[in-house]
Order: C-alpha cells, then sequence, then structure tokens
C-alpha cells in the first residue's frame, strides 16, 4: 500500500485563507419539552428540591429522575425528594469555554463535578458546578451542598442551583 | 455460530490532516479506490457499501452519508451509514461483517470519512449537544470537561500520577513518526506534554488527539473470494459491540465496563479465552491518553489498574510483549473520528500481513484487535483479527 502517494493536502492557514470556499452560520433554534419526569424533576428544583425517581423493583433511587426504570423496563412507582448534599465524585478545572475559546486569565474557572447526591442510591450521581472554593482545595470525596438561586428568581432549570460549595 | 469467514483483502488511508483541500467525498474516493486496487478489484465488483462517519454537525451537511455517497463507491448499490459516535470506526466493518458474515453478499466496501475541519471555529462547539439538553448543556459544557472528569476518576482510584497517562502520548507521537499519514507525529517528551497549555486540569493539551480530516476503506469478502484474491487473507474473526447508559454521571468511571462486554462478546466468537495472552499486538482508541490505559483494562489485556505501569515498563513498546497503538494512534497519526477507528483496523491487517514496514512488531504476529469508544463515554466497539 502506497499512502505516500495519497494526494491529501493538508493547508497552511495562509493557503487556508486563501482558498475560495463558502460559509454559513446556522440561526437554527429548537425548544425541546421535558417530557414527563425530566418535567417533574425541573418543577421540583424550581420548589427547591432534588426529586429522584423509585423503583421498586430494583429498589433503584435514580438521579436525575425519570418515567421508567430502564434496567426493569416498567415504570416508575414513585417519585421522591432526595437531599440537596452529596460527596465529589471526580471534578476538573476547566480553561476553556464550550466553543474551545480560551478564558481570559481574571476570569473563574469552571469547575465541572459529578457530585453523588446524599438519599439517592449509591453511585447515583449528577453533573454540575462546584463554586465558592479555591480550585486547588477541591478534592475527590469534599462533601457539598447545593446554592440555590432565590426562590422568586428560579425557573425550573437546572440553572436553578447555582454551584454546589463545601459545607 | 453459523456465520460464513470473512476477510479483509484490501485497504486504503488518506493522509490525516488538519484542514485538507479535498472534501468529504473527494477523500472517501482516495481511500475507497487504494483499497480496491490492493484488493485488485474494480468498483463492479463490490456489491454492498457501508459508509462510517461521525456527527453530521462537523461537516454541517445533513444527511452525510448521502452526500459522501459517490466518494464511498455506493452509487446504485445497496449503501447504508452506520454511526456510534466515536465507536464508528470499529464498528463499520463491523457492519460490513454483517454483510459478508451473513450471506448477504461476497464483496462490500467500507468507507469511514471525517472532515471535522468544516466547523468554526473549533469543531468542539460542535459537541455542545451531545450533553443532556435539559439536565446538562445549561452548564454551558465542553467535551473536555467529561474527559478530565473521567481521567481524574480513573487515576485517583489507582494512584496515578499525570506522568503516568503522559507515557501513552510520548509512545504514540514517536510511533507515528513511522507512520506517512500522520498528522501530529512527533519527538516528544514526558516533560512537552506536562508543559503543554493545561485546558481542563489534569487534561494537558498534547493529551489530547488533534481535530483531523481523512478517510480510510477496507475490502471484505466472503472466504471462496477471499482465496482468489490474495495468498495472505486477514480474517475477521471475532466482533463485538455494547452501549453502556447516557447517565453518564451514574456509572463506574474509572473501569469502561461496557469496552469488556464488547471484548468479550468479540474473544468469544474467536475463542479466545485468555485475551492477554493470545493477542499479539493492539490498537485500543487513543482520543486522550488515559483512553489507551482505560481501554487495555476494558479489553481484558491487562488488570484493572496495571495498565500504567506496564506502559512505563516498555511492556506496550512495539519491541515489547504487547505492542499497543504500534500505528501512533489517534494521538499521533491524528483523529478524523470514523477515520481514525478504521485506521487501527487497517494497522492490524498490515500488522498480521507483516507488511507494517518500520512499524512493523517483531514476532510474525498472528492474533490482534481494534477497539474504539465513543458517544456519552458510553459504546465500545471491538474487533479481533487473525491471518
Amino acid at each position: 500500500m502506497k499512502i505516500e502517494n495519497v494526494p491529501v493536502k493538508g493547508l497552511s492557514s495562509d493557503e487556508y485563507e486563501k482558498t475560495l470556499k463558502i460559509s454559513w452560520k446556522p440561526t437554527l433554534q429548537y425548544a425541546w419539552d421535558n417530557g414527563i419526569g425530566i418535567g417533574k424533576y425541573l418543577q421540583s428544583l424550581k420548589e427547591g428540591k432534588i426529586l429522584a425517581a423509585y423503583c421498586e423493583k430494583c429498589g433503584r433511587i435514580m438521579l436525575p429522575a425519570r418515567a421508567f426504570c430502564e434496567m426493569c423496563f416498567r415504570p416508575t412507582d414513585k417519585y421522591l425528594p432526595v437531599k440537596d448534599t452529596g460527596t465529589v465524585n471526580t471534578f476538573a478545572i476547566c480553561h476553556v469555554n464550550w466553543d474551545a475559546s480560551r478564558l481570559k486569565p481574571d476570569e473563574p474557572r469552571y469547575i465541572p463535578a459529578v457530585i453523588e447526591i446524599d438519599g439517592a442510591s449509591p453511585g447515583q450521581g449528577i453533573m454540575h458546578l462546584l463554586g465558592n472554593v479555591e480550585p486547588a482545595k477541591v478534592r475527590i470525596g469534599m462533601k457539598v451542598k447545593a446554592v440555590w438561586k432565590p426562590a422568586d428568581k428560579r425557573e425550573g432549570s437546572i440553572t436553578d442551583i447555582l454551584f454546589f460549595e463545601p459545607y | 455460530m453459523g456465520f460464513r469467514k470473512v476477510a479483509i483483502v484490501g485497504a486504503g488511508i488518506t493522509k490525516f490532516v488538519r484542514r485538507a483541500q479535498e472534501t468529504g467525498p473527494e477523500m472517501s474516493y482516495l481511500a475507497s479506490k487504494m483499497a480496491l486496487d490492493q484488493a485488485g478489484l474494480k468498483l463492479k465488483d463490490v456489491e454492498m457499501v457501508t459508509l462510517g462517519t461521525a456527527p453530521d454537525a462537523f461537516d454541517g451537511v445533513h444527511m452525510k452519508g448521502e452526500y459522501l455517497l459517490s466518494g464511498a463507491g455506493g452509487n446504485n448499490k445497496p449503501y447504508i451509514r452506520n454511526f456510534v459516535g466515536g465507536g464508528t470506526g470499529v464498528f463499520a466493518p463491523i457492519h460490513g461483517w454483517m454483510h459478508v458474515a451473513s450471506g448477504a453478499c461476497d464483496v462490500c466496501l467500507v468507507v469511514c470519512s471525517e472532515k471535522m475541519s468544516s466547523c468554526h471555529p473549533h469543531p468542539q462547539g460542535a459537541f455542545l449537544t451531545i450533553f443532556d439538553h435539559t439536565t446538562e448543556q445549561p452548564l454551558k459544557p465542553t467535551l473536555i470537561w467529561i474527559f478530565a472528569l473521567e481521567m481524574r476518576r480513573y487515576m485517583e482510584t489507582y494512584g496515578l500520577t499525570k506522568e503516568d497517562i503522559a507515557r501513552v502520548a510520548v509512545k504514540n507521537k514517536n510511533n507515528a513518526l513511522d507512520h506517512p499519514s500522520a498528522q501530529v507525529a512527533e519527538a516528544v517528551t514526558i516533560e512537552d506534554i506536562l508543559n503543554s497549555e493545561v485546558l481542563a486540569e489534569p487534561v494537558h493539551r498534547l493529551d489530547i488527539s488533534p481535530a483531523s480530516d481523512g478517510a480510510a476503506a477496507v475490502v471484505l469478502a466472503s472466504e471462496d473470494v477471499a482465496k482468489r484474491l490474495t495468498d495472505k487473507p486477514v480474517w475477521i474473526d471475532g466482533v463485538g459491540w455494547n452501549l453502556d447508559t447516557a447517565y453518564w454521571a451514574t456509572k463506574d468511571l474509572y473501569y469502561p465496563r461496557y469496552v469488556e462486554k464488547a471484548a468479550r462478546m468479540a474473544y468469544e466468537m474467536a475463542g479466545i479465552t485468555e485475551p492477554h495472552k493470545e493477542i499479539q499486538v493492539a490498537e485500543p482508541y487513543d482520543p486522550f491518553d488515559y483512553k489507551e490505559l482505560h481501554h487495555m483494562e476494558g479489553l481484558l489485556l491487562c488488570e484493572r489498574g496495571e495498565a500504567a505501569r506496564l506502559t512505563a515498563e516498555g511492556y506496550t513498546a512495539r519491541t515489547g510483549n504487547l505492542p499497543t497503538c504500534p500505528s501512533g494512534g489517534a494521538l499521533g497519526v491524528g483523529n478524523p473520528i470514523a477515520a481514525t477507528g478504521l485506521m487501527k483496523v487497517i494497522e492490524i491487517f498490515l500488522q498480521l500481513r507483516e507488511e507494517a514496514g518500520k512499524r512493523q512488531v517483531p514476532g510474525k504476529p498472528r492474533v490482534g484487535v481494534a477497539q474504539a469508544w465513543g458517544d456519552l463515554m458510553q459504546v465500545g466497539t471491538v474487533i479481533v483479527l487473525r491471518r
């Protein structure tokens, strides 16, 4: 096989600028229905509570709340609030935005984490952000508690929890 | 199990580059043509075509399978696109295997193509929508988050350091110096990796494979046809694939259970009972350096938590007991998502035929495994090849 002969050409930045091309900036807009399970989860966040789903067959208390147990393949038996505290399973300290652009030196770093929520089955974590903590002090196993938006500002979104902080 | 034997009889691969002048169909054509030439076949000999390509959002083309049809040689043939995220590149030949093993056809062309550079300012932005739109996207996640989260969990579980992880990038980027398709081959050191920009602690820029453009293709044939075409067929002895939950934050991030399930499926089909002894060369998927270690463990090529130590001891070097990513991997050759997985399958194909040139591992290997991984840290795709 003569890979060397395949003429795919990588363009330098200069060459790329000079290349004829068509560009498009899409302005697509979507609205995603919350559905049954996540609808209840978000309604509950608005009320300042984290809602789980319980399956009495496997006994799991699942997060986020869901309309059916995907393991037992049967409807959720009941929805129940769990605590707004948990344990850091893992975390990162992120210096870039979602589109790979870099944060400025004075902008706060994102500290995404997987947080296992107290009262849910072991290992039932959600992704959220940590705050009110020096990045260098964050540890796996750290106990954290949700910091909520004021009740009148909540809108039924995962961002009704601003972040989790150590307590 | 009632499957017909299936062989790889030809392979083609383009250079992997940051920004290709060629379009997706043009790159697909080049890889497909090379694979057909190597197999000694014409397009008219191909009965069916399967195409692997990752998210439409990279190209901004809504029906990428149809867009790439002409370059993949699929016009007026039974043709279908398959897609399991980053696992696509190894799933595509599995899908082609289904076509031939089932008896639906004797000759199937498998093509994988990716053009990530069309997405601006950076293809990473296209990954935003892999996260749950309601419970995760409002937090403005980037793909690197989940890798940083998984890498830290893995390091913490086994007490590994960033140096332990960086050795994989060093090995693969150096291996890639001998791969003619390579985009980011470089004689780097551990210090180079650790001194590169921190993107999301603990992940540095050189821990990550680049965004790439490129294509790869293989021709699959049934036993009778394969034996007529070549005296060096490489047999697809086992295939496996498995998907874990999309509730990714609820699973064991330190161990890819779904990769193990896919591997066990492939090994059972291939009659492999002791993979760490029977597999002689491996191409685990390495979009991030820790992923190679993760996947060695998931592929049952070593005990859990042992992959970093084995890497440090040279066990996975080209001259080691179990060479991993002798191609240079995604970290060295580049990572045009679907094409990367197929590049890995092609590397095992070449290694088993002893046609890997400067990359050839010693010992005339007879059995190798290639693996890819993707979606929201949830899919494993595994293929076992034997000469």
